[in-house]
Order: structure tokens, then sequence, then C-alpha cells
């Protein structure tokens, strides 16, 4: 499956090449002789001799008041050390992301299935969990409000141009989950003109299902009383300071005392940023004095963490005919669930790039985020912008059908490019080559037509035997999207590194300590590579990520490599600053080209070279830097204009589907992607990034979807929560292009959410065209192509 | 829970008669699946992996007697020849793990109508081998099926072997799964011709509380067959697309998770037809080349 990444074309040129270890190598990951041979210890392993278990009751209903708990059978039984329930939580007793609105424990009400209410903690898991069986909660049960535009009072079925702007009036006076009613968010997007005509019009509503992170390691830590009042945290997490700041609160400790260290990762994608069992460890190890370990089983972890929003999205564009787009109005409407999580930033990354790539002169959409009573949804890899990429795209190849235009010529045609100004009025300063993306898919070769040697794998439905070639038709399909990189809208998005140089063993050794947290995309990898071209030398040590060091931000919106690795970079410079002036000390004078290397201080010129280890003795040199990547602003609440994303990544998917036309199933044959990477850092890692990004967006397009009737859900299982295997993903072409953002350290852009974004979007172009079906809803499921609804 | 873990046969069935509420435990592909889910807490466990005996087949008196213990890697690697069907349906389980732990045994016990191999034993007329402190019996695989995971065996009763008789016509399996491997079946169909008596097997699973035959299929077939199992003429397009219908009007689907009850009656159709197009094809073929 894996295909060479191409010659960078521009990237800084004095960057160590292959085999170095350095920037630009596909160095190994010092995790992954462990992961393959299944030694690495996940959250999940995490164990103390004398450690208790807890467990979370759950409430079986989407919407009902809690009237009364009586956890006492509970508490009697033998082995039970505490039963605890919002009474117990000493702090603020709701959390959250970017509003605090979420109960630790249920208070007076619960707006979902499966919303914590109650904890134990016993001397076995199975005991702690007949515990809570045993807990008696008396519930009034309401109806749940389960559609994101009915509960912002939204019409659901009229023409998009009459889509009401009183929202917020609308939301106070319906059924309010929360005491400022339903709407999380409302974002408009304004440019040009409000009342814009086109030649040629096609209008769509399009429609995406909840897809879940599937991680395969389940929400896991152990919390440790310690001797001061506070507690160590173990935990798979994102973020470890966001957590930090949201279990002081709960706990009213102070950061001192609530002290974090990363556990092993077993997988993200955005569904660790909220908290899960975080606090209630906490709270069950403070109580008992003894270590407490929770860990979901595959069940609860599809209730313990925030999906991807399911959209409704409504669009209208307009171009002249020959293809030039003269506006797009778009409504989109997400729905949040029973918290606000991301929400807020979900609907900023919707609203602000929800038309695409293209450079459009009149631009009107609107983007909400519901409460609903459904699960609560939030970050997933892409944000906000997997689903829009889904109807923006979809108008593309309607309005290119329209105009008996090819789909990747129209796309072309208005195609943005470095200079262009988006719709929220920001110039494009780095390069965005959106047409060449395209134009590089469309000349690799297309893979080769079944030669009628049936072979079952490569066929629909696979080994299950369903079609010899019957009913076969091929499609192919485009898709180009594009994504912010990092936080947006004036956040002040910033990481913190401290880097060390010592000698250990006579070997000249680099430490490199944050706490951002790797999830499996190779962060720690990319930390060593910094440090060994930086500082020159080969032995870097990644510190285990904790709270000792400052916050590194988030490991999500594609950012770490930027934001951390950009921290890295600056304080190793640092480091090499002091090195540097330690040598020219010694030498007595200014040396112009004094440069580290081979674990020396070298000048070419004057033929200097000074082991590290004879420069700094027993000493080391450390420096912390806390890095920011330039400013992003707050955008116009009513028009959406600002410069609100410090980077763009662009990527770009041809999908080769075959398509059983009679049974409904589809066997994706190839897919091929395009990507500006700016400068692939590691580019094993990146081509890792871009296949995992494809199948994840593949899943989302053909199979994956949390099923929901009235508010709960049906499918919470990997029985019938299906996601691609490998006789579903196929063999991939990639070509990785490295423009460099001058803004950027090293050029680079984040890799990671890109992938996901326009790859579903070219599977169902894809099964569009083998079928000749419009197909306005993913996943496409057998029943859609089989008119079996 | 208890564990219990007999080391022979006669051990097995002695416990079995003193604990009849005993979950027995193969592969452990069904019950460890539902026990980790929590939807399953026996009070006791009667592991039946050291019961070597299970692990045989044998062939004799026409039929192969498959113990309840093969796994399905060892039905695809070692019986692929012998037992065709079930050797295509042990080949749509799961994933490569899977099939080497689970077992034909546990899927009868169990009786999911989703069970994969049950649509390849009905067409082809199995029996099963059942038995106990009280002696054994055999329960023709028709009779097998009583309810939605509910069989006719006593509480007593294991599984030995279920006899299968090689066939003296081609079969076919098909399955449809809504990924391309590792799936629950949405609907599958068995089809076995069997010339030498001039009859057909047709059997449906996922779409119906119990896996069952197409009765009204099959003496259709038959009968449109009976003219064609000489001549070995091409099957007529309407008599296949004809089977096809009447294979999924034997169903009573429902909607549910994972597929419509309309989506499994048309895939039925599809499948059937099909199926029936490639097997009369391998028939046809077969004369080509004896």
């Amino acid at each position: 499956m894996s295909t060479p990444t191409r010659t960078p074309t521009g990237a800084p040129a004095h960057l160590t090449g292959p085999g170095s270890g350095g920037v630009g190598d596909s160095a190994q990951r010092p995790d992954g002789v462990l992961k393959v041979r299944g030694e690495f210890a996940y959250g999940s392993d995490l164990w103390m001799e004398d450690m208790l278990w807890g467990v979370t009751l759950r409430s079986p209903h989407p919407y009902a008041r809690v009237v009364a708990i009586d956890t006492s059978a509970a508490a009697q039984l033998p082995g039970v050390h505490a039963v605890l329930t919002s009474e117990d939580v000493p702090g603020e007793k709701v959390y959250g992301l970017e509003l605090a609105d979420q109960p630790v424990l249920a208070v007076d009400v619960v707006r979902y299935q499966g919303e914590p209410v109650a904890l134990v903690a016993a001397d076995h898991p199975d005991t702690a969990r007949r515990a809570a069986a045993l807990i008696r909660v008396d519930y009034e049960v309401w109806e749940p409000v389960t559609d994101a535009r009915t509960a912002l009072g939204h019409p659901t079925t009229d023409a998009l141009h009459e889509s009401d702007a009183e929202v917020t009036e609308l939301s106070r006076e319906s059924a309010h989950l929360h005491p400022e009613g339903n709407l999380v968010r409302h974002l408009k997007v304004r440019t040009g003109d409000p009342q814009p005509t086109a030649e040629v019009v096609v209008v769509g509503e399009y429609e995406v299902g909840m897809q879940d992170q599937a991680f395969l390691g389940p929400e896991s830590g152990l919390a440790v009383p310690a001797d001061d009042g506070g507690v160590e945290l173990y935990v798979a997490t994102q973020w470890l300071h966001v957590d930090q700041r949201q279990i002081c609160s709960a706990l009213a400790l102070p950061p001192e005392q609530v002290r974090l260290t990363l556990a092993g990762v077993g997988g993200a994608f955005g569904g660790r940023e909220d908290l899960s069992m975080h606090v209630h460890a906490c709270l069950l190890a403070l109580r008992t004095g003894r270590p407490v370990k929770m860990s979901y089983n595959r069940e609860e972890s599809f209730f313990g963490h925030v999906h991807r929003h399911p959209a409704t999205m409504r669009y209208e564009h307009g171009a002249t005919r020959d293809g030039q787009l003269v506006y797009v109005k778009a409504a989109i409407w997400f729905d949040g669930g029973a918290y606000a999580s991301s929400t807020p930033a979900v609907v900023g990354n919707g609203g602000t790039m929800g038309i695409g790539p293209y450079v459009v002169p009149n631009v009107h959409v609107d983007c909400y985020g519901a409460y609903t009573n459904n699960p609560p949804c939030g970050a997933m890899r892409g944000f906000g912008s997997v689903q829009t990429a889904f109807a923006y795209e979809s108008q593309m190849d309607a309005l290119a059908a329209e105009l008996g235009m090819d789909p990747v010529e129209l796309r072309c045609r208005n195609a943005m490019e470095q200079g262009s100004a988006t719709p929220t009025g920001q110039v494009i300063d780095s390069p965005a080559p959106v047409a060449e993306l395209l134009r590089r898919l469309e000349a690799m070769p297309l893979p080769a037509e079944a030669d009628g040697e049936v072979d079952l794998r490569h066929m629909p439905g696979g080994v299950s035997n369903t079609t010899h070639g019957e009913g076969v038709r091929r499609g192919v399909g485009y898709a180009v999207a594009y994504k912010n990189v990092a936080f947006s809208e004036g956040y002040d998005d910033h990481s913190t590194a401290r880097v060390r140089l010592e000698v250990v063993g006579g070997e000249p050794t680099a430490t490199v300590h944050t706490a951002a947290a790797e999830v499996g995309q190779g962060l720690v990898t990319v930390e060593q590579q910094i440090a060994r071209t930086e500082l020159g030398v080969e032995q870097v040590t990644v510190h285990p990520k904790d709270t000792t060091v400052g916050s590194a931000g988030s490991t999500s919106a594609s950012r770490q490599t930027y934001v951390t690795g950009g921290a890295v970079k600056a304080a190793c410079e640092a480091v090499r600053g002091q090195l540097l002036a330690r040598a020219e000390r010694l030498v007595g004078r200014p040396v112009p080209d004094l440069r580290l290397a081979g674990g020396q201080v070298v000048s070419d010129a004057e033929e200097i070279a000074v082991p590290l280890a004879d420069l700094l003795g027993g000493e080391a040199v450390e420096e912390t830097v806390q890095w920011r990547h330039r400013p992003t602003e707050a955008i116009d609440p009513e028009t959406g204009q600002g410069f609100a994303h410090v980077q763009y990544a662009f990527s770009a998917h041809r999908a080769v589907v075959d398509v059983d036309t009679e049974l409904g199933l589809v066997k994706v044959v190839e897919m091929a992607c395009t990507q500006d990477v700016g400068k692939a850092v590691n580019p094993q890692a990146v081509v890792g990034q871009i296949h995992g990004g494809t199948a994840q967006g593949l899943g989302l397009a053909v199979m994956e979807e949390i099923l929901i009737r009235d508010g709960k859900v049906v499918n919470p299982s990997f029985t019938d929560y299906l996601i691609p295997t490998i006789l579903d993903m196929p063999p991939m072409r990639v070509e990785v292009l490295e423009y460099a953002d001058p803004h950027a350290p090293y050029g680079l852009r984040g890799v990671g959410e890109a992938p996901n974004i326009s790859s579903g979007p070219a599977v169902l172009a894809a099964i569009r065209a083998a079928t000749g079906l419009p197909l306005a809803r993913v996943p496409v499921r057998p029943e859609h192509l089989t008119g079996t609804s | 829970m208890e564990f219990l873990q007999p080391a022979t046969w006669a051990e097995a069935l002695e416990a079995k008669a003193a604990h009849p509420d005993a979950v027995p435990i193969a592969g452990g592909t069904d019950v460890m699946v539902g026990i980790n889910f929590g939807h399953l807490r026996p009070a006791l466990l009667l592991d039946l992996t050291r019961v070597d005996d299970l692990r045989e087949w044998t062939t004799g008196a026409g039929a192969v007697r498959l113990g309840a213990g093969v796994s399905y890697a060892r039905v695809i690697t070692e019986l692929g020849d012998r037992l065709p069907g079930l050797a295509m349906a042990a080949r749509t389980i799961g994933s490569p793990q899977i099939r080497n732990r689970g077992t034909v045994g546990g899927n009868l016990a169990t009786a999911s109508p989703a069970g994969d191999a049950h649509p390849a034993l009905l067409a082809a007329d199995a029996v099963v081998e059942v038995a106990s402190v009280r002696g054994s019996r055999r329960i023709p695989v028709t009779d097998f099926y009583t309810g939605v995971k509910r069989t006719a065996m006593d509480a007593d009763e294991l599984i030995a072997a279920v006899h299968v008789t090689p066939p003296s016509g081609p079969q076919q399996y098909s399955k449809i799964g809504t990924r391309n491997a590792m799936v629950i079946a949405v609907a599958a169909f068995g089809l076995a011709l069997h010339p030498d008596r001039r009859t057909v097997g047709a059997a449906i699973g996922s779409a119906a509380p119990t896996p069952r035959r197409a009765p009204a299929a099959e003496e259709f077939l038959a009968g449109e067959l009976d003219a064609l199992w000489e001549s070995r003429a091409e099957l007529p397009t309407e008599v296949a697309r004809r089977f096809g219908e009447l294979v999924a009007a034997a169903s009573s689907p429902i909607d549910d998770v994972r597929g419509t009850a309309a989506y499994r009656r048309h895939a039925l159709s599809v499948m059937a037809r099909r199926a029936l197009t490639w097997a009369w094809t391998d028939y046809r073929n077969d004369a080509k080349g004896a």
C-alpha cells in the first residue's frame, strides 16, 4: 500500500535528509517496536497492587428528570468502597471544553442516554458493576428533542433563503434543553451582493450521519491519591492541561495538586478532547484514599465520548454558463447533542470554510449548532469540514452536470490559489495549489478493469460471494477540500517545550519535554527529529508527557507538528545559542559560521571542531520556550469577516469504485490522493496519515454511522458499528507536494485532517457516477442503491 | 462463575447431566463476546476444548461426520472438496482469527438466525448428532432450529457432530454484509443441487426468526430441472428469476440496524438467482469435463 512521496518542490534546502533521523527523514517511531509486539502499555493496562475499580452508572433515558437516587443497597455490598453522586462533587458541578454546561454527575436532569449519574469503587470490577446495578434511580421520563432544526424552531422543508435569521428568539420559544435556549452558535458569513442572480443555479439538500472516532483503546485511566491531599492522574487523553483545568474546577483543588501524566493512547481522532472518566476516577480516589482505575468496555466507550456532528445542509450554487461561480448560499445545521463540547468551534469551521476551496464573490452562509437530546457531539478529525465537504463537492458535481462540463475542469476554473480571498475576507498568503492537486490526480493512470478472472476479494461483497461480475458498474469521482490548521478565531494558541542537552555516558544527549499528547500520530518521532536537526546530536530522549511542563495545547486541529514542533525548534535554538556562545568564549572570539553537527560545535571556515562532551563537561544546558504561531482574529459576528485561520491544508482525492448495482454493495477499487504538506517532516508518517485519513473518510461514505432511534443509540458495538477492513480500504496512490508555507516552521503544514475530508466526497461522487443515482446522504447504504429503504 | 473442564466426552455428558444450565464453550467466539458485553452471565461454563474426539472428522456410510469442535478454518482447508457449500459459508465468517477458533458445533448451539453455517447445512440436508448420558440421537437440521436462538435439544444434551453427505452436484453459498469482510449476515442463501435424487436444497439465513428452507422454491426448481438434469441444457433465465422470487417469498424478515426487510427480500431474490446460475453452469461444465 505504501507509495513514495515526491521530491521536495520548494522546501528549505538546509534540512537533513534520509537516514539522518532528522527533519525530512522517515525516522523510526521510538514506540514502534513495542506496539508491533503488543508490549506497549496503553491506558487500559495501568495497574497498581492495591487499586480499586471504578464504574459509572449511566442514564438509560435520553431526557428525564432525576427524582431520587438511592445508593444504600449498593453501598452495603461487600467489597464496595464508595458510591458517589453529584452531591459528592466538591467544586463546580459542570464542566466543558468551551462552555461549562455538562454535569460531572447528573444533577437534576439527564439530557442524553448514557449520561453519568453515579459512581462506584470496589475491589473487583464485577463487584463494582453489580453495585452500580443496585443503585435505584427514579426518573420522570420526558420526550426527547432529537432533531436539530426542530430544537431551534426552524422549518425543515422551506426553501434555502427563507431560513429565518431570528434564530435566537425562535430557540427560546422551543423546549429549552439548557437555560439559554437550544442554540449553541449561529455563524454568519456575508460577502458581496446579498441578492445575487446567476444563469445556472443548482440547489441540493444533503445529510451526513453521526460518525464515531472508533479508536481501539477505550477510555482508561488510573487516579492515585497523593500525600499532599492532591491526586496524580494517569490518563489517555489529547490535552493534559485542559483536562487539568476542568478537573481542578470540579475537585476545587489548585493545579499544583492535580498532576497529570499521559498514559498510552490507543487512538483519539478528537474523541478524547472532552473529559470522560477523569474527574470520576479522581473523586473516587480522593474519597477512598486508594488508587482507582477506570476503563470502559467497548459498549460503554460508545457512550463515553463525543461523536462527529450529524449535519443537514442546504446549498444553492449560482454560476455563469461557462462555469464561473457567482454565488453560494448555504444553511448548515449541526446537531450538537445534549452538551456544547466543541460545537462552537465546529460551527466556526463548518461556516467559515463551508463552500470549499473555491473563489466565490457572493457568499451567504448560516451555520447553526443546536442542543438536542442526542448523544453529545464534538471534535472529530476534520471538525465541521468533513460534513460540509460532502455538500459542496456534491454541489460542484451537480453544477458540472447541469453545465455539461467536466467536474475537474469546473473545480479548477474556480479553484483558490495563493492571493485568493476566502469568503471570510482573508487573503491566502501561502501556496494554495488546489488546481494542481486535481490535475495531478487526473494525470494518474486509472486502475485496470477486471480482466474476467474472478477473485472474490476484488468484488463488491468480497468473499461473501455475491457477484462474479453480475450487476457491477465502475465509477470515478473527484473531490478537493481544505481545512484550517491549528486553533482559530483569535484563540491564544501556543505550546511549550523544554529542551535539555547534557552528556550521558559520554554521548551528547538531548531531552525534549513537552505536554503534547502522543495519540499514535507520531509526534514523539517528530520531536526527536527536530532536536536532531537543530542540535546535531543523535541521542534524543522524549520525556514522559505530563503537567510538570507548560501546556502544549491540544493534539487536534492538525496542529502539533506545527505548534509543538515550533516550540521544540525554538527551545532547541535557544539551547544552541547558549552552546555556541559558550564555544565562542572558549575560542575567545566570535566565529560567524559556528554550528552544531555530529555532536560537535564546528566551524568550516576556521576548522574548529569542539566535541559537546568537552564543551559541557558535567553540566547541562536547558531552555524552556513558550511558542505561538502568528495571531488570528475573531470574526465579525454579522459578516464573518476576519483573519480567522492561521494556515490551510489542501488535499484532493480520486476514488474508483465498483458497485454491484443490483445488490447495492460497493467495492472501492482505488483511492488516489494528492496533498500539499509544505514540508514532509517524516515522509512515511505523512503517507500514513493520508492512508488513515482516507480510510476514515471512506468509512463515513459507505458504512460508519451511529444509529439513533428516539435519542437512543442502537448499535453501540463493533458488531454493528462497522469500520473498513482491508477488503474495504484499497491500495492507494499518493503524491505529496511540498510547497513551503513561509509562516510555518520548516514550511510545514498540518497533515492529519485534510485527507479525511476529501476522501469521502470522492467515494460518494464515484458511487453516483457508477449508479446514476443522486445520493444526498452518507453513509450510503445498500438500501439507498436498490430502492429498498 | 464456575468452570468445568472435562477431559473426555463421557465426562462432558455427565457434567451436562449434572448441570443442565451449564453453558458449553468451544471456540468462544459467541460465548466470550456475550460475557464481555455483559449479555451473558452463566453460572457455569462447560469447556469442551479438552475433548479431543470433538475435533475430529471422519467419513463413513456416505456422509462426513464432522465433530462439533472442528473449526471453520479446518472446514475450509480439509473439507473444501467434500463439503463445498459449508466451506463456502465458512469462508464468509469473521476474520482468520475467528475462523481458527469458531466451530460448526458452536454455530448450531447458538442457533442465531444469522449463523453463517445454517443455510449451507439446511441445503445439504445435514443431520445433527446430539448426545446425553441417556444416549445419542440424530435430528435432521431442518427440525433443529425451533425459534430465535432455540433448538430441539434437551437441557442435558450436547452436540457431538453434524453429518453431511458430500454432494452429487454443485453447491453455492452467498451472504450479504454491509462491508466486504468480517460482517454479520444481513441475508444469506445456501443452495445444493442433488442430481442423484433429482432434488434441490435451498435455504435462507438472517431473514426469518430461524434459518429456514425455501420449500416452494425447492419444489419449483426441482420441477423445472426434471427435464434438464439429463440434457444439461441451458437454464432459462425466467426459471432463475422465478426461483429467486420464491426464495425471497420464503423469508419473513424484519427491519433492523443491519438492513430493511425490503432490502433483505430483494437481496435474497438476487442471490438465489445468481447462485442458481453459477451452480447450473458448474453442473453443465462438469459434464463437459467428464
